[in-house]
């Protein structure tokens, strides 16, 4: 502060009085790539607990993954000989590292029941499942941001109260019946859609994208319900903010205001929410998936999980927890993209 | 013709508890150039009166009256007219710098909107511009600070920032809702000079509303008490503190802290509370604390009474008020 009045009260208005002192400024460079190292090594972390959890549940807990992936009617030579297969006569520290390469690596080992490697077969089964959920995603922030504002901006008037109405609607409805409803209308009544299945990616873009519209329009509806809440309420809540009565004073009009100035304000919540829906999207195909019968990592992990193809369910478990904390790491990154304070003073 | 006449201007809110009555009948002239204050403690309906002027009150407020601006009357414009006059040819700055610049903005980019909005600027011409009013509004090193986030800027500096988005079209009219009550006293005084440099310098007209009588004494032409929503007392700044005419205006004259005052003494204090905008009573809405009031007063509100140039007070005891109190 001294130091302050020294440099810059030689040229101030009014000698005698302190000028206001500068809020001390770290360079926004310095300050954003610190923030996304601390990011980054929770990313790390939380990464690291996630796999010790799933390699302590499977592997080292009392029960042996032979004995469960064989049965208990299984002959004790071909029980030895499954667990010579898997390297469980090896100390678990040697075993979770030799995981951890294997991860990091890429070589992930074999499916016991289909005898392929695991890595081929996630390989095939994300390119069903990404495409679905960055479709559902997709579908439900739109759906949600353009319902919430409509709403929030017609806030106790019809147009807000049918949103609202159909927000409740979708919270209640369970996505396995929507997918059946949708099916119904859309593959049996109308004939539009086939009603399951998935013809690959082979024959071009578009067989595969028709395909997939009908779930993920049953994953996105319960997604884009709540979300559209969110929004909404965030909206209203931003509208009351002095920055924006600044934004009108300046002649701003009421929709432009919306969008430029409360829109972005309004993010923080639905981001944190949006990050929340798209781990439960994941959980959630597993359902879907099989409803419509596509080729999914979520009917992998289902089918591996009554198959016991422990090998399997241990990579793709971990997978999904990667995904998930990959999607916070994200969130994170998003609202530090969204609202410069939160670049500088994390936690 | 003045550039602002205020006729019967009245802001009803509809709330829970029946209709609140937050401005009634208030007329007052601005001519161009001229600075006017308004004065009063909170909930008297100054906050109100310039939100009405803007045509910014909240939206289950109702405004009636006239606001001719220019001629125009602002009560009756259309939302797409008052979008091209507000932040244009009427500007605001509000009391709390801290809340009212948008977070996820940097400065520059707020103070280039209007001049993109209503002057058409390019996004470069208007930066350059905003670079200008920085400095104008004595930021230093504005070429750096134009692209600084709000909360990197200290109390006093957001202030300045917020002067010069309100000035960057030159409006006709600056409204000042209590621009510098939230700031801290050595940083107020910087701030007031520099609004009164301003608006000498562009000819600007000013409304400054403050519930500071000594910051309304030395900063404008004329000043309006407001009292529930009403104006109590009215005219050139120095016959109004020369006349101190109305009982409201003398309670809120010796109301005020003073150096020298002696530690130890209480600060002087209008007896009872502001009345309920809900429940107003029937006649002057100052009787139930005024040490005059009378039977007549309860009766219906007081008219005001003209005491020579331009100075007009809205009490049926202003004889008694002039003796000083016993």
């Amino acid at each position: 502060m001294l130091l302050w009045t020294a440099i810059h009260g030689s040229h101030g208005i009014a000698a005698a009085i302190p000028r206001e002192p500068i809020a001390v400024q770290i360079a926004a460079g310095a300050g954003v790539s610190v923030f996304l190292f601390r990011r980054f090594l929770t990313f790390l972390g939380t990464l690291v607990g996630a796999s010790v959890v799933v390699f302590l549940v499977l592997e080292v807990l009392p029960g042996d993954p032979a004995l469960i992936m064989l049965g208990t009617e299984a002959q004790a030579d071909t029980l030895a000989a499954l667990r010579k297969k898997l390297g469980l006569e090896r100390p678990p520290l040697e075993r979770y590292f030799d995981w951890i390469g294997g991860l990091v690596t890429g070589s992930l080992g074999m499916s016991h029941t289909y005898s392929v490697p695991v890595a081929n077969l996630i390989l095939e089964r994300l390119q069903v499942t990404v495409p679905l959920a960055a479709m559902a995603i997709t579908l439900s922030t739109a759906l949600a941001l353009a319902l919430g504002l409509y709403a929030a901006a017609r806030h106790n008037r019809p147009g807000d109260y049918g949103v609202m109405a159909f927000a409740q609607l979708g919270i209640a409805i369970p996505g396995f019946w929507f997918a059946i409803l949708l099916v119904l209308l859309f593959a049996v009544v109308l004939g539009w859609f086939s009603a399951g299945g998935f013809p690959g990616w082979g024959d071009g873009f578009w067989p595969g994208f028709k395909s997939l519209i009908l779930p993920a329009s049953a994953l996105a509806l319960a997604q884009a319900a709540i979300l559209s809440r969110v929004t909404r309420s965030s909206v209203l809540e931003v509208m009351r903010e002095d920055y924006v009565r600044t934004a009108r004073a300046k002649g701003l009009t009421r929709r432009r205001t919306l969008i430029r100035h409360v829109l972005r304000n309004a993010l923080i919540p639905v981001v944190t929410i949006m990050g929340l829906q798209l781990s439960n999207l994941l959980t959630g195909t597993i359902i879907i998936e099989s409803v419509f019968h596509l080729p999914g990592l979520g009917r992998l992990v289902f089918q591996a999980i009554s198959q016991r193809d422990l090998p399997v369910v241990k990579d793709v478990v971990v997978l999904f927890a990667a995904m998930v904390v990959a999607i916070n790491f994200l969130v994170d990154m998003l609202y530090a993209a969204i609202d410069p304070r939160l670049r500088l003073h994390d936690d | 013709m003045a550039l602002l006449e205020v006729r019967d201007l009245s802001v009803e809110i509809a709330t829970s508890r029946g209709t609140g009555f937050a401005v009634r009948g208030l007329n007052f002239a601005l001519e161009r150039g001229q600075t006017l204050g308004i004065v009063g403690e909170s909930g008297c309906g100054k906050s109100m009166t310039a939100l009405a002027l803007m045509r910014l009150v909240p939206e289950n407020a109702r405004i009636g009256g006239a606001i001719l601006f220019d001629g125009e009357d602002l009560a009756q414009a259309d939302e797409a007219r008052l979008c091209q006059i507000r932040g244009n040819r009427i500007a605001m700055i509000f009391q709390e710098p801290m809340t009212s610049l948008n977070p996820v903005h940097t400065i520059g980019r707020q103070i280039a909107e209007p001049l993109m909005m209503h002057r058409g600027l390019d996004a470069a011409s208007a930066r350059a511009e905003a670079i200008r009013l920085l400095d104008r509004v004595g930021i230093p090193e504005a070429r750096r600070r134009v692209d600084s986030w709000p909360h990197q800027l200290s109390g006093g500096q957001r202030q300045r920032a917020m002067i010069a988005m309100a000035l960057s079209c030159g409006p006709d009219i600056l409204l000042a809702d209590e621009p510098t009550t939230a700031l801290d006293v050595t940083i107020q005084r910087q701030i007031l000079t520099l609004i009164g440099d301003l608006v000498r310098d562009s000819g600007m007209s000013l409304i400054l509303i403050s519930h500071d009588l000594g910051v309304i004494a030395e900063t404008v032409d004329s000043t309006v008490v407001m009292y529930g929503g009403m104006a109590v007392e009215s005219g050139p700044t120095a016959r109004v503190f020369a006349g101190l005419a109305h009982p409201y205006t003398q309670g809120l004259f010796a109301a005020r802290p003073q150096l020298g005052q002696g530690a130890g003494k209480r600060l002087a204090t209008i007896a009872g509370v502001v009345p309920d905008l809900v429940d107003l009573p029937a006649g002057c809405a100052f009787a139930g604390r005024c040490r005059l009031a009378v039977q007549a007063c309860r009766v219906a509100p007081p008219a005001p009474q003209d005491l020579g140039l331009g100075h007009s007070a809205a009490c049926l005891r202003l004889d008694a008020a002039r003796e000083p109190a016993a």
